[in-house]
This record gives C-alpha cells, structure tokens and sequence, in this order.
C-alpha cells in the first residue's frame, strides 16, 4: 500500500451468511475515502474495499465469544459484518466510520480530491462528452412548434431547472412566466422527449397551485400552446403520477392538480405511484428479506410481497408504458407531474423515452437520458442518495427504482440494450459514491455554485474507458427494435439478485455467461484484426508464407481454448475437487453432521475458488476507487 | 448409491435377514452408510402400521438413516394445479401474485427436491458413504433423488446421450408410473387419485442446475419441454405404461423410440446447448430461494412470447460459433 491508514486493526473477522465462526483473522484499515479489510490468510491475499460514502449504516452488536461485532449496511447493498477481537478497536473504528461516513458539507465529498491521473484539459473534454442541444437537435428542436428558450439562464424563472429549457414556439415569455408562478417551485411544463414521427411530445412539470378553485390564464394558455404543438391530436393527456387520494389532499395545502373544465382539451388521468416515504420503507423491507439467513421459500415470498417492492416497479414501469402508448398509437402529447416534478416524474419521462426511443438504449444515449431527465432537470441527488449529513426523511431510492425498471426490461429485451447490468451497477454504484462530479448537489444552479466542472470530474469518461466489459454481447444493434413493448403482468417482474444479493456470491449462477460472450466477441476481433493484417499483407509477397500461417492457427486455437475459461477447469487433472459453493441443505427433522463437515470444507476452499473467479467476485468498488496519495 | 421401497417391517417388527445381508455387503468393514428416506419421521413410523416401516439402527448397524420428507401424490398434483391456475388468471393482482406463488408451494418442493438430491450427492463426494434411497414405494421421489443426485453428481449424465441413458434408467427402467402419474395434468377436473407430477418436478430442478450451471449440459431447455409434453402425450412408446413388463406387450414392435427421433442429427441440434463444455466437476446448485425461480418457458410457455428469448439464444448461438 502506498496510502496514508488514518487507523490499522489487527485481528478481526469478516463474516458472510457462509462462513461459520472459524472465519480467517485480517487486518482492518481506514483511509481518508476507504475502509479497507485484507485476509492474508490463504495463499492468496483477499481484499474488501468499501467506500466511506457508501456506508449507510454502522451498528454495534451484542458482544459473542468470537469478539465484538460491528455491522455496516451500505447504500449497494453490501452488508459488512466484521468481528473485532478488542473492544477499543471496535469502538475507534465505530466512531471513525460514523464520521467519515456523513459529511458535513459538499467540498468534503471525495470528488473534490478525487485526482486520476488526467490533464485539465482531458478532464474538461470529459465534461463536454454530453452536451444536451445535440439531444434535441436529434429530435429536430428547435422546429416549427419547439425552441429552446434562455429566459432560464439566470434562474429567474425557476431555480431548479436548467438555464436551457424547451417550451412551445407559441408560448411567450409572458406565458413562460406566469404559468411559473402556478406551479410548485417554479417547475413550469417544458419538453422532455418529441417523437419525431408524429410530433407527440413528452412534457414535464410539478403540480399546479390550483388549490379548490384557483385559475391562471397563462398556465392554462401555456398547456394549450403544448397541444397546438401537435397538430395531429385533438386533445392531449395529463398524467398526475400520484395515487388520487394524495393529490387531493394537495389541494387543502393551496396545491393539486388541473380541472379538466379549465383546461381545452386535456384528459386527466391518476396513475398511482407512491410516495418517497412509502419507497424508502419499502425498500428496507426488502434488505431485510435479503438479509435473511437460510430462509425457507415461502419465508422470501412472503417477505418479498410484503415489502412491496416489484408493486412499486410495476407501477412506475405501468406509468411509462401508458405515456409511450399514448405518444407512439394514440399520437398525444402527454404532460407529467407529481407533486414537485422531480422524482417519480423523471422515473417516468426517462423510462418512456427509452420504451420509444433505441438511442437511449445505447452508451451515449443512456448517458444523455440521465443526463437530461435526472441531472438536468433537478433530481434532488443530494438528498434522496444521502450524500451528506441530512434529513433521513428525504432519502428514497427513487434513482435505484428508474435503474431497476431498465433492468426489468433487458430481461425481457436481452438483445436491446447496448450495455449490459455491470454497466447499470456501475452508475448506481457512483450515484452514491460522489468520486464524480455529475450526481452532487440537487440542481444545475448547485453544480455550478458548486464549479462542479471546474473541480470534479464526469463520470461517463471513466465508464465509456470501460465500455468492453460494460457491453451487451447481445446487443443487435440500433435498428433491430423500435418500440419495447414490455409485458407488464406480475411474473414479469423478477427479484434482481445481482442488486440486491449482489455481494452475496453463493446465490448467483456459478458461471458467468456474460463473460464468456464478452471473451468470444474480443477473440472474434482480434482474429479479425490477424485476418486482415495479414490479408494487407497477401499483394506483396511471393509465394506461402509459413510463419504467418502458423501464427493464424496458433490464435485459431487460442480461440477454441477460450470456451473452456469461464467453467471451473482449474482443477482439472486433481482429485475430486471442491467447488466452493454449497448448498444450504440444512433441514429441521435430522441434523447431519454431514450437512455440517460440508460446511467447514467450504469456508475453507471458498476463497480460492472466488479469487480464480473473474470480475464478479472482487469488490468493484476497490478497482475504481483507489485514491492517489496526497 | 442404491434404491428400494420401504422395508416391510409392519407393526410386528419383522426382521428379514437376506435384506440386512443384502445392505450389510455393499459397506466394507468399518464404512458407514446412509439411508435417505424421503418421508418424514413420522410418516416413517406411521407406516408401520400398514405393513411398510424403516430400517432399524439395530438390525442394520452400519447405517444411519435421515429424513428428508419431500412431497408427493396427490397434495404435489394439487400444488401443480395451483400454480398453473395462478400462471393462467388474467386477473392476477400484483399485491396477490406472490402470496399465490407461495401457497401453491411448487417453488418450495424444488427447493426441497434440490436439497435432498445435493445431500445424496454430498454423502457421496464428500463423506465417500454409500447411500440407499427410498420412500415408500420407490417409484416416486425416490427416482427423483437417484436422477437427480446423478446429474449433480456425474458429467456423463449431462451430456444429451448420458441424459437419456438416465431417463430410461432411473425413470422408466425403474418403474415410475407414468402412465398413471401423467394421465390428464394440471386443466383437468378429473383429479385422478394417482396423478401426480413427480416427472415435472424433475425437468424443473434440471432446469434450475441449466440455470446456475449454464455451461454444463450439454441440452438446453427445449429438450426439456419436449420431455414434458411426451409424458402426457406422445406419439411415441417411450413413456408408455406404467413399467417395463406392462411396456414390454408390445412395445418395440407397435411403437417408435422417443430417443431415436430425438438423436437424428437434423433434430438433435434444435436440443443442444451452445454454451456447453464439458465440466468434470460435480455441480453443487445454490437453494438459496434467490437461486430458485419459477421456470418461465415452461408455465408462461402459452401465455408469453419468447420471441425476446428466442432472439437471444440464437445470438448467443451465432457469437459462440463465430469462433
């Protein structure tokens, strides 16, 4: 190690739901970003990093004979469970992590010292990789009906928008202004996605400050100038993303939401999604379902459907099927809001963009949604990740929810997407990790308060580095689906147990397909970069050329060879060999000490096993995130 | 690894010395062995009463016995049944699906059949014991352990040939009923007292080691299917008849062999698996409930597309052929 430890603890244990008490004895390192655990027991060294911002959580627990437990949840999902053998240790680390773990103030976050090795000028091309005028210009904006306004550029018209907005040609300042003052923080309607091929827009906005009875002329003129900007519907949707019964009740606070008598033209409709405060208890239910040791089936089940969470999913997923259907066959415009317009209304306008869009079912097109939908616009990052020392209450995993209905839909789509789930763990896993600039604070105004660009640096150049193994080898291409059209009945809905179970190991399918295919596609092109070096070559020379002849077949067998690598055949040739993954065949009529033998052969080989394993097993967090020394 | 029927020890306790010499030459001096009995101890017990019973430590010393109660007859045809209504009803409610899933069950009996065949499969590898396997009969989940402990186990049994080979050993050499077990399904009223899916659960835990162990077998989930269907409906001899002497009236001369469709080359591509390479090791599958799920391709078979999936594999076909 070339870092600075802030504190190093000897003999202390890293328990999983595996291992039995007589796990190994590591050592235990804070540093100023990472909280580091290395077993060098085994033959080969094993390291665990964790992030200091991942933490979310630190529980002391009960003092047991193997020493002084310390339990940190984190926000991936990652659950630590060390056993320290001194109580003042356990104590020192407890009250470090809890400091380290909720900062105070943005400038502590680990993007401002976060320091690859990278000129300025790289870093700000970095910045520049998502510029979102060329969005709209791919959607033919501005035209005849869109502009992009700068009445925004000093915030005037809404503090938490972005200086650039899109709104209706036919909508004046007057109107932008107005219909500003009627509506929740200033969240006037602007334009989310244009379908090129019928002019039905995706609009956005909060609820109005209608109360029981209030009107406003240019709110009213403005929807109106959103549906005149498509000429090819008589009328045009409103969505309120809330359930019914919370939107009334907004009316009592002076809010609510459109009377379909003052407006021309406009069907309203309630799809029930609910609040940040359900999702947050929601969620915990389900990490307690996860958390269970050894339950039996119905125990999951039951749990799962308890705590709710694939309801959820198919509510915003059922929201996002409704207004891609409603653009693409009923050729409307549709306006979305919630209550403040930036949680389930950007779940909901990012997911029906992709459902229609492929481009941002691509790199650079998924990159452009987020950047657009959630950053843009004024997804409350900050607040909803618990980035820094705040009110639990406005921590939701509205973000992790969005992320989740895309993988739903590469299950059904394995072909439609160009990045596979590494690539979505990856994201999440920075949303909440603050190494980058992109996901600080909680709207354009912050960032730049905050000279985010100048002093942090943008996410998607380190992931595009890593676009080969964040690849769909799958991926058909940008034509080969239009439209998705997902089946939204409740078996469609899966438990994603590379989210949620992700550092669990025993519970994943012990081969890794993905691998594989990634390794036959970068053996296809290397093969086919030898092909056609050596075609270049072919005109000049006389006669066979041996050599060269060997060499191809040397990679055409290296080629064949590589089917092998993702199947356990390390220990071909050895007796019969242990493959470190068991079955919890526990059972409550007999104990058998069978069952239990198995289990001490498992803790035993488990490592050595996981470290011949590819990417999957080591903590993805360690590779991005080791910091410079300074 | 050896199976059997329950010993007929009755209320009276008989012993029976050709089977406790039987049992005692398959263990050398010294070894010990395990019995898996797939009833509870108490169904065990109870079966004394009508003449069945279990072994007792007494009579054979060097075996010890477990209990790894798995379901069976009627209530295993109920929770078949159960599950295809759930899978089938329009009307499904998402705050109802799951609670639906769970108390059909179906998913905790693959959870169990997985567990009892990896016990079988550890006292095996890992403790190097003979294991004897019964139930009552023997035709039923006993076939279900023995089949599938052999996959999990045997390398050769993964392959599409060793495959077969299993099938006509442990299933229909056997004795497994099939034509009493695989009579009407899961849409009939008729409720046949002897119907029950034992067959389907099997191809389900198949299917589950498919899953976690893509590489390994050498057929893919549409041999699988197509087993499904010809037990309840062929137009071949192969699963006909409830056991080889009721087939054998008849049978070769009247009927053709499943397997000798299946194993024409322009057929048998359709049930490979792409991703196969030969893994020596024994595949030991995680019954995490995680780790376990509802087989899709075979209960929504109807009800959705696969074109989605269908699309994928034949990528995955076309990249790992590529090469």
């Amino acid at each position: 190690f070339h870092t600075l430890f802030m504190l190093q603890v000897e003999n202390v244990k890293l328990l999983d739901r595996y291992t039995n008490r007589k796990a190994a004895n590591g050592t235990l390192y804070l540093t100023a970003t990472h909280l580091i655990y290395v077993d060098a027991s085994a033959e080969v060294r094993k390291e665990t990093w964790i992030l200091h911002h991942h933490i979310a959580t630190v529980e002391k627990l009960p003092l047991t004979t193997a020493g002084y437990p310390l339990l940190i949840h984190c926000k991936n999902f990652h659950v630590a469970h060390f056993v320290i053998g001194q109580e003042r240790d356990c104590h020192e680390v407890y009250t470090s992590l809890l400091k380290l773990s909720q900062p105070v103030k943005p400038e502590e976050l680990y993007a401002f010292s976060y320091n690859p090795k990278m000129s300025k000028e790289n870093r700000e091309i970095g910045w520049k990789l998502i510029d979102l005028k060329v969005d709209y210009q791919r959607m033919g904006i501005p035209n005849n009906y869109w502009e992009i306004t700068d009445v925004n550029k000093d915030y005037e018209v809404c503090n938490t928008y972005p200086p650039e907005i899109v709104v209706p040609r036919a909508a004046n300042k007057a109107v932008v202004v107005g219909s500003s003052r009627f509506r929740s923080r200033g969240r006037i309607p602007v334009l989310s996605y244009l379908y090129k091929g019928n002019n039905a827009a995706i609009c956005r906005c909060s609820q109005p400050l209608s109360g029981f009875s209030a009107r406003c002329l240019e709110d009213e003129q403005m929807l109106q100038a959103i549906r005149e900007a498509n000429p090819g519907s008589p009328f045009m949707y409103v969505v309120d993303t809330r359930p019914k019964l919370n939107a009334m009740a907004n009316r009592a606070a002076g809010k609510g939401y459109e009377n379909e008598d003052n407006y021309d033209n406009i069907r309203f409709k309630f799809i029930g999604i609910e609040n940040i405060h359900v999702m947050r208890n929601s969620l915990q239910k389900l990490l307690e379902v996860c958390e269970m040791k050894s339950p039996s089936m119905s125990d999951f089940l039951t749990g799962l459907e308890n705590s709710g969470w694939l309801r959820h999913i198919k509510a915003v997923m059922d929201a996002g099927v409704f207004l891609a259907k409603a653009v693409k066959d009923e050729k409307a415009s549709v306006l979305v809001h919630c209550s403040d317009g930036w949680d389930r209304t950007a779940q909901v306008c990012s997911l029906a963009s992709l459902l229609l869009d492929p481009f941002y079912r691509t790199f650079k097109g998924f990159m452009v949604l987020i950047e657009k939908e959630w950053i843009a616009m004024g997804h409350k990052f900050s607040h909803r990740c618990g980035h820094l020392d705040g009110d639990p209450k406005e921590v939701s995993p509205v973000f992790t929810q969005f992320v989740e209905c895309v993988w739903q839909l590469m299950q059904q789509f394995p072909c439609t997407f160009e990045f596979n789930e590494r690539f979505l763990l990856e994201i999440h896993d920075h949303v909440y990790s603050c190494q980058f600039g992109n996901f600080l604070g909680t709207c354009h105004k912050e960032r730049e308060d905050l000279k985010i660009c100048e002093k942090t640096h943008s996410l998607w150049p380190f992931l595009l580095q890593k676009k080969q193994e964040l690849r769909n080898p799958l991926y058909r291409g940008f034509t080969a689906y239009k439209e998705l059209q997902p089946n939204t009945l409740p078996f469609s809905f899966q438990f994603w147990c590379g989210m949620y179970n992700r550092f669990d190991k025993g519970m994943h399918p012990k081969q890794c397909v993905l691998d594989h295919l990634l390794s036959c596609m970068s053996q296809k092109m290397k093969l086919e970069d030898n092909a056609s070096e050596l075609e270049n070559k072919l005109p000049f020379l006389d006669g066979p050329l041996p050599s060269e002849a060997c060499s191809l077949s040397k990679v055409g067998r290296a080629a064949s060879k590589t089917p092998m690598l993702n199947t356990p055949q390390d220990y071909e040739g050895e007796p019969p060999p242990v493959l470190s993954n068991g079955t919890s065949a526990g059972d409550i009529d007999v104990t058998s000490d069978v069952d239990q033998k198995y289990k001490e052969n498992l803790s035993h080989h488990r490592d050595l096993h996981d470290l011949n394993d590819a990417i999957d097993v080591l903590d993805s967090e360690a590779k991005d995130g080791k910091p410079q020394h300074h | 690894m050896l199976r059997s029927s329950q010993p007929l020890m009755g209320p009276n306790r008989k012993r029976c010395r050709e089977d406790e010499v039987l049992l005692g030459t398959v263990l050398d001096e010294g070894e010990r062995g395990f019995i898996i009995d797939t009833r509870s101890a108490q169904a065990a017990k109870q079966a004394r009463m009508t003449g069945g019973g279990t072994e007792p430590k007494s009579s054979y010393p060097q075996w010890r016995r477990l209990h790894r109660p798995l379901e069976r007859g009627r209530p295993l045809q109920e929770s078949f049944i159960k599950l295809v209504e759930a899978c089938n009803d329009p009307l499904i409610n998402m705050d109802r699906w799951l609670s639906r899933l769970e108390s059909c069950r179906w998913l905790s009996h693959v959870k169990a059949a997985l567990s009892t065949a990896c016990l079988a499969a550890q006292c095996m590898d890992r403790e190097e014991a003979s294991v004897l396997v019964h139930g009552a009969e023997g035709t039923d989940t006993t076939l279900l352990v023995t089949a599938l402990a052999q996959v999990i186990l045997d390398p050769s049994c993964r392959t599409l040939a060793g495959f077969q080979g299993l099938l006509e050993r442990e299933w229909i050499e056997a004795g497994h009923p099939f034509h009493l077990r695989c009579a009407r399904s899961a849409y009939s009223h008729a409720r046949l007292k002897q119907e029950a899916p034992l067959f389907l659960l099997f191809l389900d835990c198949v299917w589950q080691l498919s899953r976690q162990f893509p590489f390994s077998l050498e057929f893919g989930e549409r041999l699988l299917l197509t087993l499904f269907d010809n037990a309840y409906a062929s137009a071949y001899g192969t699963f006909l008849c409830n056991n080889v002497k009721e087939r054998r009236v008849g049978q070769e001369e009247s009927t053709h062999s499943l397997w000798a469709w299946l194993n024409q080359p322009g057929e048998k591509k359709k049930y490979l698996n792409p991703l196969y390479s030969h893994n020596a090791l024994v595949i030991w599958p995680s019954v995490e409930p995680q780790s376990i799920q509802l087989w899709q391709g075979l209960f929504f078979r109807w009800i959705r597309s696969s074109q989605y999936l269908d699309e994928a594999w034949a990528e995955i076909q076309r990249l790992v052929e590529g090469n």
